[in-house]
């Protein structure tokens, strides 16, 4: 027979006891965990701006990025590249990027196809490099926590926690990420985190006599590159895709994907 | 009776005992959010560092190169080249002159040609180089056999 106390008694320590293992694992700001922007900001953000107008399709942002990130020299990726686009009167578009542009551009042939100055409408080059998304799509697909966000808004691959599923790599509207053939994890640009959290500028920007890259912090309004952002016409690759990448581009074609 | 009915609960409770332990154990004590989202941010916080101690292999600085190779630096800083760092030519230098003690000497056409082969581009800045067809002009000869890569004017040519 349960007394009416009893039952009160076994029912509050019947709930304290379940919800131990709860408050063991952690106390959850509910707040803060649904709207993480509205808590103080890191002073940090990093953005990076690509003039395609600037750039000459050299490729010595390329050369410069495998030597200083140890990507094997001799096969065809890379954490950037540059694009060639042609778009031909005929209406026909052409795009390649031989050896992720390592070696430049130095002949007028697209692949294999030889096309006559007459007919180009427009030809241009894009460097491409990882977008560090606001909203990182590689990052959510993640089983094991090996890839994440810093709070300086870079994607960063733990290799020691990476298993090599690949789920990251598909997962990348941009196709930035791929497989390192030496350490098999997955691989993709860091925006050199080693030298931009030493003061120092990316490789790529470095490398560039063109001034067609430019790395900065987008949290300073003062910032040369916070300052294209905010005051000149830039557009993001694949906005619809609500990724909100990082990488500004001044001069964007609509052929650019 | 009420004892078969509770085993398969103590079997449960065993499993999350066991899997709470192995958690404990395997996933490293630096493992969390660190400020940022839980969306995006879980992650084990020694990495950041790892990454920050990756070695730097370009300075980027032609200013470094100026004491040793002031030849060097004087005529290039004087001419369109001048732009190009150093390095992107004679490779990543941090921590020459001690580690390479040397630095390489590409000679090959393939360095020059990335930015002087002719396209005919007006829309991009590679209009704006004075390119040649590298088939044609004098082809198998290093360019640096007769142009100065310190000094490209033609007048200083060798
Ligand atoms: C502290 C002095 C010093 C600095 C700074 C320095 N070098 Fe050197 N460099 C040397 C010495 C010494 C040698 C070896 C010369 C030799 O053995 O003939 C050398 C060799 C070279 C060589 C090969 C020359 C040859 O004939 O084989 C190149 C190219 C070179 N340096 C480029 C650079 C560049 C580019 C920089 C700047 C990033 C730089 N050096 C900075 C001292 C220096
Ligand atoms: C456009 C590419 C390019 C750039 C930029 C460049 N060099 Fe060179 N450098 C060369 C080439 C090519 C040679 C080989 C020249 C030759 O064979 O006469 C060379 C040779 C040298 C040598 C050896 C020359 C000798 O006669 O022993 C030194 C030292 C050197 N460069 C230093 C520098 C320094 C310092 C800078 C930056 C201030 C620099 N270079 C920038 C392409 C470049
Ligand atoms: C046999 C010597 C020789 C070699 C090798 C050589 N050039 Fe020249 N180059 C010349 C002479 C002479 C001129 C000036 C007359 C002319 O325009 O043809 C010249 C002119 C140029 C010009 C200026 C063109 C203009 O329109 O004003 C460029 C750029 C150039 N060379 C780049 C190169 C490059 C890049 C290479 C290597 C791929 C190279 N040259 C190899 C002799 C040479
Ligand atoms: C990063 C791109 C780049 C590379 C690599 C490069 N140049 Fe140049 N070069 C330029 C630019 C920019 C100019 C200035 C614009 C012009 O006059 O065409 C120039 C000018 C020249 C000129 C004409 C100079 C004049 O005043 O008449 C010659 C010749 C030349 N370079 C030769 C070379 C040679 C030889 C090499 C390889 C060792 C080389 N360049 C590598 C970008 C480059």
């Amino acid at each position: 027979m349960i007394t009416r106390r009893d039952l009160i008694k076994n029912t509050v320590a019947g709930i304290a006891g379940l919800s131990l293992p709860l408050v063991s694992v952690k106390i959850i700001n509910a707040a803060e965990t649904l709207f993480p922007d509205r808590f103080e900001k890191p002073s940090v953000l990093w953005g990076f701006v690509v003039d395609t107008y600037k750039c000459v399709g050299c490729g010595l942002c390329v050369k410069a990025c495998k030597n200083e990130n140890e990507i094997p020299y001799n096969i065809p990726l890379s954490r950037t590249w540059v694009e060639r686009y042609l778009i031909l009167k005929d209406g026909r578009v052409l795009i390649d990027s031989p050896d992720a542009g390592r070696d430049g551009y130095t002949n007028q042939k697209v692949r294999d196809t030889v096309v006559s100055p007459e007919n180009i409408a427009k030809a241009f080059f894009v460097p491409k490099l990882c977008n560090q998304c606001e909203n990182p799509p590689c990052v959510q697909v993640c089983p094991v926590g090996a890839t994440y966000k810093t709070t300086d808004g870079v994607i960063l691959i733990d290799r020691k926690w990476c298993i090599g599923c690949g789920y990251c790599i598909q997962s990348c509207p941009y196709g930035v990420r791929f497989f390192h053939p030496v350490y098999k994890v997955a691989e993709k640009c860091t925006f050199c985190y080693h030298r931009i959290t030493k003061g120092m500028k990316t490789a790529c920007v470095e490398a560039c006599p063109f001034g067609a890259r430019q790395i900065g912090n987008l949290r300073d309004r003062n910032d040369p590159v916070a300052k294209i952002v905010l005051s000149e016409r830039v557009a993001v690759l694949k906005d619809a895709f609500g990724t909100k990448p990082q990488v500004y581009y001044i001069g964007l074609d609509e052929n650019v994907r | 009776m009420k004892n078969y009915a509770l085993r398969p609960l103590y079997v449960i409770i065993g499993l999350v005992i066991v899997v709470l332990i192995i958690r404990e154990v395997y996933v490293p004590k630096d493992f969390g959010v660190h400020g940022e989202s839980y969306m995006y941010g879980w992650h084990r916080k020694g990495n950041e560092e790892e990454w920050k101690a990756f070695k730097v292999k370009y300075k980027f600085d032609n200013e470094y190169c100026k004491d040793c190779h002031s030849d060097k630096y004087d005529s290039i800083m004087q001419s369109p080249h001048a732009i190009i760092k150093c390095e992107n030519c004679h490779g990543p230098a941090f921590d020459h002159p001690t580690d390479p003690t040397k630095l390489t000497i590409d000679r090959s056409r393939g360095l020059c040609i990335r930015c002087h082969s002719s396209l005919p581009y007006p829309q991009s800045s590679r209009a704006n180089i004075r390119g040649i067809d590298p088939d044609k002009h004098n082809s198998e000869i290093e360019c640096s056999v007769c142009h100065n890569p310190h000094k490209p004017s033609l007048e200083g040519m060798k």
